[in-house]
């Protein structure tokens, strides 16, 4: 079969898009993965589930469940009030919500640092009712959930935009009150994005650095995160378990995506197309 | 320009849309690709064009082989069916954008006067500074075959030029179309599914089914002389009734109705319901009305006979039937194929 | 006059202003407080102090380190997401999912599991190490190596608009001007750029403020040599563990306004129709279709 282009430039376009995800994308993954794999299974085997490895995972997927769980209430009721009513400043919050996304996480850390910290703003009050938030794990979570807040209003927004305001109309004709519409009708053809949604913002967590290790206090065993471990181990010249840990999170990765896929295909179940 | 299609075949992945195709367009011809959405008909037009390439067989412009021209080089106005103008160009630069990028230089009054001219022809003149945007559905169909026919193309080639337009649009713009082609005497090629369109605008309708040509000749010829259920189907209302051929006579539900040159055995015949004739009483294939539709022009009866068929009937408007009535009708007029053809 | 419409859900006022206030209050928490404190903080021991921090040296170059890294591989991932937004969209070939999914991976992956990925390519440990030391060519903690980790944490950026814009535009324009004689190029600079212009400057604002703010990926593969290889953000970490918090939040500052100009660009581009085609905000994957019937 003759196989012959239409339009002009697929060598070109094709080439470059190759040569820049071999080079940059695909070969630090391989050696990433051949590195990890060169150690030997009872080695890695040992690193992955050392004592403080082990803490480490504990940590950073608790907080990431439980700022995820914050996200998933706060971001619905976000984009609700977004969507469905008109209030002062509802523009600019709309705006302000691609904050976390925008700001360097560097400068959320030590921003939510001093916010937090036990003579800042929130954390002296927080401190009179005996809650410490900056170097516990609560701190963590309270870095997770700011950096990842943007992707469950932006996943569910949309979807509840386009809600044809006639399936609510025909639920009052059939003589539904409110909060049963509410949860037989609207959260349902929600649901699919506010999955979608929640499994960016896990992903996220799971691999946030930056915003972490100001407010975290970074304690081997207590609020040490993984992506942390990975990096304590490179300053300590231990590249095998640098390896080694930063596999599993590629691994964590991966997973991650294959849900998000799974799950934003899902997504699009209910839209006619 | 004379184009030739000899045995041109075109697969998608597994998918044969064009099955050994051979054509003659004429020179100045009009020729209408006519066939439901997948017979191939549009994927013909784009090879024409140079937009596909074939599998294998050859294309040819007068006497030299296309096949490998390029869609840049070939030289066609091609009318998308969306039309493809470009949305961030007014009116007068879509028109342009050929002449602009031409390896012929011309000068900017050159192309001014060329695109005035055009703007004249497709009857749109003043709208030139107007974005696709800001004009209608009709008006954006004569600014894209103005911008094919900007560059003097050896063949002009429209895909479903009407399709997203109204009725009444559609009518004006078919008439439309064929003064400009009268006019300019340009070979030209369209796809549509509609076989009105077809039949009216063109020189001769190419009849395509799954890949293949069905039927062609001029739409006299393809009217009259259908040359298979298919075919007789495509064309318009027509009524199907089951029935036995010997010795070259048909019997449909007992009564010999037809006579056709087609093997002894089972056959279909088909009979538009402006050739099949209703009385109350007599000869023919009785059956029993089951409702009557009013329309402008006439009255059509929809009625069963006995074997439980359903056939529609064209009725002259003052004919005074109704629903429940029995009665016969006789056939004028028939198109007769075998079982399965 | 007034038109009335009988409320919908969640109209009643009692809830409306329970979840109005609900919403103004932790947004005030979360998003609008770290924001006050990054100035009050800057600017705590007033402007001079403030305008000497800035002035630096080190902080100098960090600046200087962090805009140079921007103009090398901003424009550099613009053509990339450019091509590969027109490979995978205006034409049909094997594997497109694969590398759809490839163009998207770095979005799903730790910038700390990138730099130490970097590492392993380019560093003494690593697969081109040794190689690149004999050559004398220093790629890990000097400005390359900064460039390539950032080039990996944003490689989408400019792609991921692109590309599903380009889908739903179809090979339509493209075709109608190839069939009216112009060339390749001209066809994309006078037919494609200009109706993708605003989407590709909204990747592009997107990609430059990520790049400026990346953290983790750089500061593994630059080695925080202070004047050195410290960009922007490790600045601000270098200034902050240091006890100059007056001094990190002054450098912090910058990159706020930066921040706080890309939601403004964002929101300007948005009204020109940009990032409208997204399945999600900013990151999921884009969804390839492959129309082959016609």
């Amino acid at each position: 079969m003759r196989q012959r282009r239409i339009l002009p430039g697929f060598g070109l376009s094709m080439g470059i898009t190759l040569c820049y995800v071999a080079v940059i994308v695909a070969l630090p993954i391989g050696a990433l993965v051949f590195k990890a794999a060169s150690l030997g299974p009872e080695d890695y085997w040992r690193i992955v589930t050392s004592a403080r490895a082990l803490a480490s995972y504990r940590v950073t997927v608790l907080s990431a469940a439980a700022a995820t769980a914050f996200n998933l209430v706060f971001g619905l009721a976000l984009a609700w009030a977004l969507v469905r009513y008109q209030f002062p400043g509802r523009r600019l919050i709309d705006a302000m919500v691609d904050l976390p996304f925008a700001l360097p996480t560097a400068v959320a850390g030590i921003a939510l640092t001093t916010v937090f910290a036990s003579n800042g703003w929130f954390g002296s009050f927080l401190a009179s009712m005996n809650i410490k938030v900056v170097y516990t794990p609560l701190g963590i979570m309270v870095a997770m959930a700011f950096t990842s807040l943007p992707f469950i209003v932006r996943t569910v927004q949309p979807v509840l935009e386009d809600l044809d305001p006639a399936l609510e109309e025909a639920a009052q004709s059939l003589g539904s009150s409110d909060l049963n519409i509410f949860r037989r009708v609207i959260l349902p053809l929600l649901t699919p994005a506010l999955l979608a949604g929640t499994s960016l913002a896990f992903a996220r967590s799971l691999g946030e650095f930056g915003a972490i290790i100001f407010i975290a206090g970074n304690q081997p065993m207590e609020t040490e995160i993984t992506a942390l471990l990975a990096f304590i181990r490179l300053e300590e010249y231990d590249y095998p378990a640098a390896a080694a840990i930063a596999s599993v999170m590629l691994f964590a990765a991966f997973v991650m995506l294959a849900v998000t896929n799974y799950l934003q295909a899902r997504a699009l179940r209910y839209t006619a197309r | 320009m004379k184009i030739t299609l000899d045995n041109v075949v075109k697969t998608f992945d597994t998918f044969r849309a064009v099955h050994g195709v051979s054509l003659e367009i004429e020179s100045g011809e009009l020729l209408a690709l006519l066939g439901p959405s997948g017979s191939g008909k549009t994927t013909i037009l784009r090879m024409v064009a140079g937009l596909e390439f074939p599998d294998s067989g050859r294309i040819l412009f007068g006497d030299v082989d296309a096949t490998d021209i390029p869609v840049r080089e070939r030289g066609v106005g091609f009318v998308f069916q969306h039309y493809a103008l470009f949305p961030h160009m007014t009116v007068a630069e879509n028109i342009a954008f050929g002449m602009k990028v031409s390896k012929v230089r011309r000068s900017r009054a050159e192309i001014d006067a060329r695109v005035n001219q055009l703007l004249q022809l497709v009857k749109l003149p003043g709208l030139g500074n107007r974005f696709p945007s800001q004009i209608s559905g009709g008006q954006r169909q004569r600014v894209a075959l103005a911008r094919a026919l900007a560059v003097d193309p050896k063949v002009l080639l429209l895909d479903e030029p009407f399709g997203a337009l109204d009725a009444n649009v559609r009518r004006d713009l078919r008439r439309w179309l064929r003064e400009i082609h009268q006019e300019l005497g340009i070979t030209t090629i369209f796809v549509t599914h509609d076989q009105e369109e077809a039949l009216d605008l063109a020189d001769r309708v190419v009849i395509l089914d799954q890949g293949k040509i069905a039927q062609m000749g001029t739409p006299r010829d393809v009217c009259r002389n259908p040359n298979s259920a298919f075919v007789t189907r495509f064309l318009g209302d027509a009524n199907r009734f089951s029935g036995v051929s010997s010795n070259g006579r048909v019997t449909v539900a007992g009564v010999e109705v037809a006579t056709a040159a087609i093997p002894d055995g089972p056959a279909e015949m088909y009979v538009r319901p402006t050739d099949l004739i209703w009385s109350r009483e007599g000869q023919g294939v009785p059956v029993r009305i089951t409702r009557v539709l009013d329309r402008a022009d006439g009255r059509r009866i929809l009625a069963e006979t006995e074997d439980g068929t359903h056939i529609e009937i064209d009725a002259d408007v003052d004919l005074d039937v109704e629903a429940g009535q029995r009665g016969f009708v006789q056939v004028k007029r028939a198109n007769v194929y075998g079982a399965g053809a | 006059m007034t038109s009335r419409k009988p409320p919908r859900v969640g109209d009643s006022p009692t809830f409306r202003r329970f979840l109005i206030a609900f919403v103004l209050i932790v947004g005030t928490l979360l998003i609008a407080a770290p924001l006050a404190v990054i100035f009050a903080q800057a600017f705590s021991k007033g402007w001079p102090t403030f305008a000497s921090t800035i002035a630096h040296p080190d902080t100098r170059h960090a600046i200087f380190l962090t805009v140079v890294t921007a103009l090398i591989a901003v424009p550099i991932n613009t053509v990339f997401g450019i091509a590969a937004a027109w490979a995978l969209t205006k034409f049909d070939f094997r594997g497109k999912r694969l590398l759809t999914i490839l163009i998207e991976l770095p979005f799903s992956i730790s910038p700390i599991v990138a730099g130490v990925a970097y590492l392993f390519v380019y560093g003494l440990q690593g697969l081109f190490g040794p190689l690149l030391q004999s050559a004398d060519i220093k790629i890990l903690f000097a400005l390359p190596g900064i460039v390539l980790a950032s080039m990996f944490v944003t490689a989408p950026f400019v792609a991921r608009e692109l590309i599903p814009l380009m889908q739903a535009q179809g090979r339509d324009l493209e075709e109608a001007a190839t069939s009216l004689g112009a060339s390749g190029w001209r066809t994309f600079f006078y037919v494609t750029l200009p109706n993708i212009r605003w989407a590709m400057l909204y990747g592009i604002v997107l990609c430059n403020a990520r790049l400026m703010g990346e953290f983790g990926a750089v500061s593994v593969v630059s080695g925080n040599i202070r004047g050195q290889t410290n960009t922007l953000p490790l600045h601000i970490e270098l200034l902050y563990h240091d006890y100059q918090t007056v001094g990190a939040f002054a450098a912090a500052s910058i990159l706020t306004v930066l921040a706080l100009v890309t939601i403004v660009a964002k929101v300007l581009l948005e009204r020109q129709g940009a990032g409208r085609h997204h399945g999600s905000a900013l990151a999921g994957p884009v969804a390839v279709s492959q129309d082959t019937t016609r």
